[in-house]
């Protein structure tokens, strides 16, 4: 039996490589968007884990009394 | 694997890109975007365009991931019942190890995105309607008891609550309701279909209220389901996400509801026999339209609600 390299099964393999990749491309997308989108929206964090920071809140006026 | 393999007879086949999103339920999965938009839409504020798509896109393979789990445990009864012969795990082209990988993978996979995109509420809630469509409906109830359905729907209610939770962080009356339409919804829904398929179900001896209670039963539950639907669906109505057109919606869809569950309850075997089950599937397409026009009102209201002229304000 001689091979063949266009055998179905190489098309189905190729086919889900595509898939797999176009998927893992989506991804990349996807976070880098999140991404853009959580460090441009103003919120008072710093970047290395974009937790938010109250030392980066104004500072509250010193209490002033009797 | 050597390529001399590939030409013999005997090799396993192996399966396609299609094939695995076959895994992941489209339908099902569509439905669940749906739902989770509308709940993410209706919420009282805004969330950034990006985090809003990046987050229903990640319910959507928690829900894909659950219904991934979903078939690598019922395999065998898929393979028995009609409907689900053609599904990749019992038509032989996924390895039911494979299913078990994709369920467990893309399930945290989502979990963990969705913590990131959005909030923990909403992932917390994600995880927790995987564990409950995987676990307590697919692996205990829905081969333990005839009330499978009703508990069970709770899984296919909670989209609208995650999406509301991505938007707000939290848990509102507004949201409960949405979970609620759908749970209510769910059993008169499936029993009208398991009316017309129930030899499916016997054949698979899966405990549907049709196989162990007899059809009478059935259509009694479909009336009391229905009967405590249509105030909750109309009552939505004068809530926050409610208003005029959700409203008009409502009342028109409850009354066509009602009158379909009237009918089926009136009914005996032997009429439905005779005009092969014409009532039971007029009144299950009903359901489908039901549902779909109750989230599409809502989100009309959400839609006209910048212009002013959303809701009752």
């Amino acid at each position: 039996m001689s091979f063949r390299a266009t055998h179905e099964l190489h098309h189905r393999r190729s086919g889900r490589n595509i898939g797999l990749a176009l998927v893992l491309l989506a991804f990349i997308a996807i976070v880098f968007g999140l991404t853009v989108a959580k460090v441009t929206s103003g919120d008072p964090m710093q970047a290395f884990d974009h937790a938010p920071r109250t030392d980066l809140l104004p500072q509250a006026a010193p209490a002033t009394g009797d | 694997m050597t390529d001399a393999s590939i030409n013999t007879q005997t090799v396993q086949p192996e399966a396609g890109f299609g094939d695995y999103v076959a895994l992941l339920k489209p339908r099902v999965m569509s439905l669940v975007v749906f739902t989770a938009l509308v709940g993410l839409l209706a919420a009282p504020m805004g969330v950034h365009p990006m985090v809003g798509f990046a987050s229903i896109l990640f319910i959507a393979v928690g829900a894909g991931a659950s219904g991934a789990l979903n078939m690598w445990w019922d395999a065998d009864i898929d393979a028995v019942m009609k409907r689900t012969a053609k599904r990749p795990v019992p038509a032989g082209k996924v390895e039911p190890g494979e299913a078990l990988a994709v369920g467990v993978a893309l399930s945290g996979f989502a979990i963990v995105m969705l913590a990131l995109a959005s909030n923990m509420v909403a992932a917390g809630l994600l995880a927790f309607t995987i564990f409950f469509y995987a676990v307590v409906y697919t692996m205990w109830l829905k081969r333990w008891t005839p009330q499978n359905i009703v508990i069970g729907g709770a899984a296919g209610a909670f989209p609208p609550m995650i999406g509301w939770a991505v938007a707000t962080g939290g848990i509102g009356l507004e949201s409960v309701l949405m979970f609620g339409l759908i749970f209510m919804w769910t059993p008169p829904h499936f029993w009208a279909l398991a009316l017309f398929m129930n030899a499916d179900y016997e054949k698979a001896g899966v405990p549907m209220l049709t196989v162990t209670h007899g059809r009478r039963v059935t259509r009694n539950h479909i009336l009391a389901y229905t009967l405590l639907l249509a105030p909750l669906a109309v009552g939505t109505a004068f809530t926050s996400i409610g208003g005029p057109v959700y409203l008009t919606v409502a009342v028109v869809l409850n009354a066509l509801f009602l009158l379909g569950a009237f009918r089926i309850w009136r009914r005996d075997e032997e009429i439905a026999q005779n005009d092969k089950y014409k009532v039971e599937k007029s009144f299950f397409g009903l359901s489908l339209l039901y549902l779909f026009l109750h989230f599409g009102a809502l989100l009309a209201e959400a839609a006209l609600r910048p212009y002013g002229l959303g809701g009752w304000g």
